[in-house]
């Protein structure tokens, strides 16, 4: 009896087990979750208008209908990423979120403070690499750094109103997500700084040198 | 062979523990640090890179995205302030002020995060559209049937969700419930 009721301990603290380790490992494996669904279907580095949801089809659960909304798909391997997103009228809010799902930068037209909002996203590394001169002559460039290589860019504008929907449809439809080109100017200073257009994995140094004058 | 059952046993207890307390506490939307004001409850934490595993992981099995926490704050209620759960067959009616924010909006869910079909397709009310009172305090009849003033439509489904966001917002991590948050008011009215 003892013995069984041993066993039977040691099998639920192996289920605690189990589930702490369910709970990690569900958000790596998950087929539905809402990046997995957009990746069917929107193009990677560019703007895709995501319909407003009806009862018969909604491209994820619970989202708001009064949004018009347009997601990014981003992938920073091939570099940084360039987003400009005209403000609407009534409200407008850019939200990134990594491969998991997991919201790490949200803004909106008021904390941006301007007509259109410019953002440049880029990884950690990517970022490092940047240039310090340039990084210091723009110093309004708003620079958000991403977790992890892919992830999804939301663009969100309110519609007030069933009948100011077409103008905030028209508002996330202008919205542009763009990989940054290869800087191609030598500068022998930061010239072998410049890697961080390629992937940051590869040793930036010796490669981009004499190629940066090639391609220029 | 004792020894092999035995380990059997105890691995079936474990698969059983393990797994169902997954499974319940992924559809109990059991996480951390909620921030409940009467019917309503928000975890403004999952909207940020601080979401615990637990919301991490219930976000990936419904596949929706979370609000980011510098978007906005999404409240939500099941039942009304007494606990009583929703049907969409009964008048629900909302009373009230909602906490300082540049725009909220009310929609209304089927459980798995739908929309619930009606006659009048509509969905919810978003700030602007809502009819108040003098001081500014409104009333949403959330019923079947259509009736005068602010009416979500419930199409009539057995059960639903409430979900109201308020955008641009200085609720968030921060807040606890108190005065300077004040929800709506929830109640279930008559029921055919």
């Amino acid at each position: 009896m003892i013995r069984w009721l041993l066993l039977a301990l040691g099998g639920i603290v192996l289920g605690g087990i189990v589930h702490l380790a369910t709970i990690m490992i569900l958000p790596r494996t998950a087929t539905q979750d809402a990046y997995s669904r957009l990746a069917r279907s929107v193009p990677v580095n560019t703007v895709t208008p995501v319909p407003t949801p009806t009862p018969r089809s909604a491209p994820m659960p619970f989202m708001d209908p009064a949004f018009a909304s347009a997601v990014c798909r981003y992938d920073l391997t091939q570099g940084p990423l360039k987003l400009s997103v005209p403000v609407s009228p009534a409200y407008t809010s850019v939200s990134f979120y990594t491969r998991y799902d997991v919201a790490y930068y949200a803004i909106n037209d008021r904390a941006a403070g301007r007509r259109v909002i410019e953002l440049e996203l880029m990884t950690p590394d990517q970022h490092s690499q940047m240039p310090e001169d340039e990084d210091i002559t723009a110093a309004d460039r708003l620079i958000v750094e991403s977790p992890t290589l892919t992830g999804l860019i939301t663009i969100r504008a309110l519609a007030p109103e069933p009948g100011l929907m077409p103008t905030a449809q028209r508002a996330v439809a202008a919205a542009k997500c763009t990989q940054v080109e290869m800087p191609k100017d030598s500068q022998i200073i930061s010239g072998p700084k410049r890697g961080f257009a390629r992937a940051p994995s590869s040793s930036p140094a010796p490669d981009s040198a004499p190629r940066a004058p090639a391609s220029g | 062979m004792r020894l092999l059952l035995g380990s059997l046993f105890a691995l079936v207890v474990a698969a059983v523990v393990g797994l169902g307390s997954t499974y319940l506490a992924l559809s109990r939307g059991a996480t951390f640090a909620p921030l409940a004001i009467g019917a309503w409850t928000a975890w403004p934490k999952t909207g940020t890179v601080d979401a615990d595993p637990y919301a991490q992981a219930s976000i990936a099995r419904l596949g929706r995205l979370p609000t980011a926490l510098g978007d906005g704050v999404s409240f939500t209620a099941s039942a009304d302030d007494k606990g009583r759960p929703f049907d969409g067959r009964c008048d629900v009616t909302l009373t009230g002020v909602t906490p300082a924010a540049r725009f909220w909006t009310l929609t209304l869910y089927a459980p798995d995060g739908e929309l619930a079909p009606n006659a009048v397709n509509r969905y919810g009310f978003t700030s602007q559209e809502i009819v108040r009172r003098a001081d500014g305090s409104f009333e949403i009849v959330v019923a079947p049937r259509a009736s005068p003033g602010n009416w979500l439509p419930t199409g009539g489904i057995e059960r639903y969700i409430l979900v109201l966001r308020l955008y641009d917002t200085a609720v968030g991590v921060a807040t606890k419930a108190g005065r300077e948050v004040p929800m709506p008011s929830i109640a279930v009215g008559s029921c055919p």
